[in-house]
């Protein structure tokens, strides 16, 4: 099997986790060890992708660029990648984020409205980026929608697309399909993100490189919006195991997990109610904490938002609408805030 | 009674829906032509249908006739750019629907009447017709430092003009939010929602608030400029009432004001659920009838 590129986005992905509160020096420490470990490409972005510090996705507690500037200046071989996601990030941010140096940007929108991201694909390419099509919830729409978004992404001068699995609602044989269609119709690169709100995170990355796949993400700790993504230290375990050759230092990850990331973990990440009603229900990953602070607010339960929400087909951006949801479900109720 | 001729640019889906407004209406104006440049397209066809006069020429056509006063500009950004000017020289007033903002922009419950001597008017955005009013209504009552609104509509209700350029929905959005609703510092972020059935537009404003105010007097100030709006877009509600929320910000742990609407299509031409291009012609529909009723009495006055 071929050796496929990793992306460690602990510090993008794993950013909602922490609630947006990585700090530079945070940021030095874990891209030092990815660096060093030969993970080739590391992402720095706020989780919603580049601007997305607002009340609907969570402040961040320190400037994104600050973030940008401390990994850019660290990295000795690894590339850094940023999020960009079309309407929280516009191109003035995209522009800036280059002239911080990162090389790689990844465009994601849901995974129906690909035609949102040529103006964005043209500028990356413009400015001398690595560009990757990010088609998120992708659980949402068969394989065949999927080869017509990503062949749009193609013609806009994407290099890679992505099924990306935001919700953790993939199992195997769903992602095998994608990666699949995606391998026989376009020329470009395929890749795969996971979460694992089915448990499903290792299991499911393997299955698309099975599948083709010529890149795939992990988190280090599995540090990530809800269940988390697949843990980088594992994912490079079980590729050792595999006899695929990533050259990653897998000794070295496995300090960083567990010394640079799992300090900052403000509770341990596990499959529990709230993340397996969610990956049950399709719901994004990264409404997991704006859900708890709703249910809290609202008096309701997590999982009767999480089920509503996955009823409404809610996308990526859509947090506003958990309160919706969180109001309607209390009103319901006869329950007063 | 005299009646203002007014005429619409552009027989797209915008203009059709805004002549059945115009013709469903029994008001200041009177809907003289309907020009587009495609003389195949559907919008001439059913504006014939209708008994309108139409042209395929495009602003000529519009130009050539000197009793059209108010000209509903439905085309795009690039087109109502180089357009503009010749309607000015006319005297023709110009409702802008493009997000080219030529002229200042209105929103009728908050500046209308700050702009009647103005020649082009500029719309703003969907998104901005149907939450800059929300922001306005808390900032007349308390200073709103930081806004940030998030709409939200079906991905069959978004044209390609918006998709091709994201950047430009934020950027005019966002300014309105500051222009217009008065906050201090404003974010605009759309999403476009491809859930079958297709959703109803909905849009939600946070209003983030430094001092201390009275709650009530925020919602209620709220709930009227919402019932002002739905005398022009009566799909236009309010989803739940408004509620404060304290919310970690830049500024500290703030009181946020979560303001939650819903707007649902008249169904003149488009489908309900495109609440975004109704609330659009719903207001050009208001801006164009103030603006009659205006013209009409200073030709009262004159005469």
């Amino acid at each position: 099997m071929k050796i496929p590129r990793l992306t460690d986005t602990t510090l993008r992905d794993g950013d909602h986790a922490v609630s947006h509160s990585y700090t530079p020096e945070q940021v030095r420490a874990i891209v030092k060890e990815l660096d060093e470990a030969g993970v080739p490409v590391i992402e720095v972005s706020h989780g919603s992708g580049l601007n997305g510090s607002t009340i609907q996705q969570g402040f961040s507690t320190h400037s994104e660029y600050d973030l940008i500037k401390a990994a850019v200046e660290t990295a000795k071989q690894a590339k850094i990648a940023s999020l960009f996601v079309p309407g929280i990030g516009t191109s003035k941010e995209l522009r800036e984020a280059a002239e911080l140096g990162i090389s790689v940007i990844r465009i994601a929108v849901h995974c129906t409205e690909a035609d949102v991201t040529e103006q964005y694909f043209r500028l990356a390419k413009e400015l001398g980026l690595e560009t990757v099509g990010f088609l998120m919830m992708s659980h949402t729409q068969p394989a065949s929608v999927l080869v017509e978004q990503a062949m749009l992404m193609e013609s806009y001068g994407a290099d890679c697309v992505y099924v990306v699995d935001s919700a953790g609602a993939l199992v195997q044989s769903g992602v095998r399909e994608r990666v699949s269609a995606l391998k026989e119709n376009l020329s470009i690169q395929v890749g795969f993100h996971a979460h694992n709100n089915l448990g499903l995170s290792i299991g499911n990355t393997v299955t698309a490189l099975e599948a083709g796949a010529d890149q795939i993400d992990g988190t280090l700790r599995g540090l990530g919006a809800g269940a988390g993504n697949a843990p980088t230290e594992v994912l490079v375990a079980v590729l050792n195991k595999m006899n695929i050759e990533t050259g990653i230092n897998l000794a070295k990850l496995m300090d960083a997990a567990e010394e640079k990331v799992a300090p900052l973990m403000q509770s341990p990440i596990v499959i529990d109610r709230g993340n397996l009603s969610s990956g049950y229900a399709g719901v994004y990953n990264s409404f997991l904490l704006h859900v708890k602070h709703a249910a809290e607010k609202f008096g309701v339960g997590v999982s009767e938002i999480m089920e509503e929400l996955g009823k409404r087909q809610t996308v990526a951006g859509q947090e506003d609408w958990i309160l919706d949801v969180a109001l309607e479900l209390a009103e319901r109720k006869g329950i007063t805030v | 009674m005299s009646k203002v001729k007014a005429a619409i640019l552009g027989s797209g889906n915008i203009g059709t829906d805004l002549m059945y407004k115009i013709l469903k209406n029994d008001g200041n104006m009177e809907l003289d032509l309907v020009s587009g440049i495609d003389p195949n397209s559907e919008g001439l066809a059913r504006a014939k249908e209708k008994g309108i006069a139409v042209s395929h020429h495009g602003i000529h056509a519009i130009l050539e006739d000197p009793e059209i006063k108010i000209v509903f500009d439905a085309t795009s950004a690039k087109a109502h750019k180089l357009n503009a000017q010749a309607l000015r020289d006319q005297g023709k007033l110009a409702v802008d629907m493009t997000p080219a903002a030529v002229g200042p922009f209105v929103v009728p419950t908050v500046n209308l009447h700050d702009h009647l001597e103005a020649m082009n008017v500029n719309l703003i955005s969907c998104g901005g017709q149907a939450t800059t009013p929300l922001v306005h209504a808390v900032n007349r009552v308390v200073p709103v430092h930081y806004a940030e609104v998030i709409a939200t509509a079906a991905s069959l209700s978004i044209g390609p003009g918006t998709r091709q350029n994201v950047d430009e929905f934020v950027r005019t959005t966002a300014n309105a939010v500051e222009q217009i609703g008065g906050a201090k510092i404003a974010r605009a972020i759309p999403v476009f929602n491809p859930a079958q059935p297709p959703i109803n537009m909905t849009n939600s404003v946070y209003a983030v608030i430094k001092e201390e105010f009275d709650e009530a007097a925020v919602i209620e100030s709220v709930q009227s400029i919402a019932a002002e709006i739905s005398s022009y877009v009566p799909g236009y509600r309010l989803k739940g009432t408004p509620f404060v929320d304290y919310r970690e910000t830049p500024w500290g742990r703030l009181p946020t004001v979560v303001i939650m609407n819903e707007v649902i299509g008249a169904g003149d031409f488009f489908p309900t659920y495109a609440g975004n291009l109704d609330i659009m012609t719903a207001s050009a529909y208001r801006v164009g009838e103030v603006y009659a009723a205006h013209y009409l009495s200073a030709k009262e006055v004159t005469q």
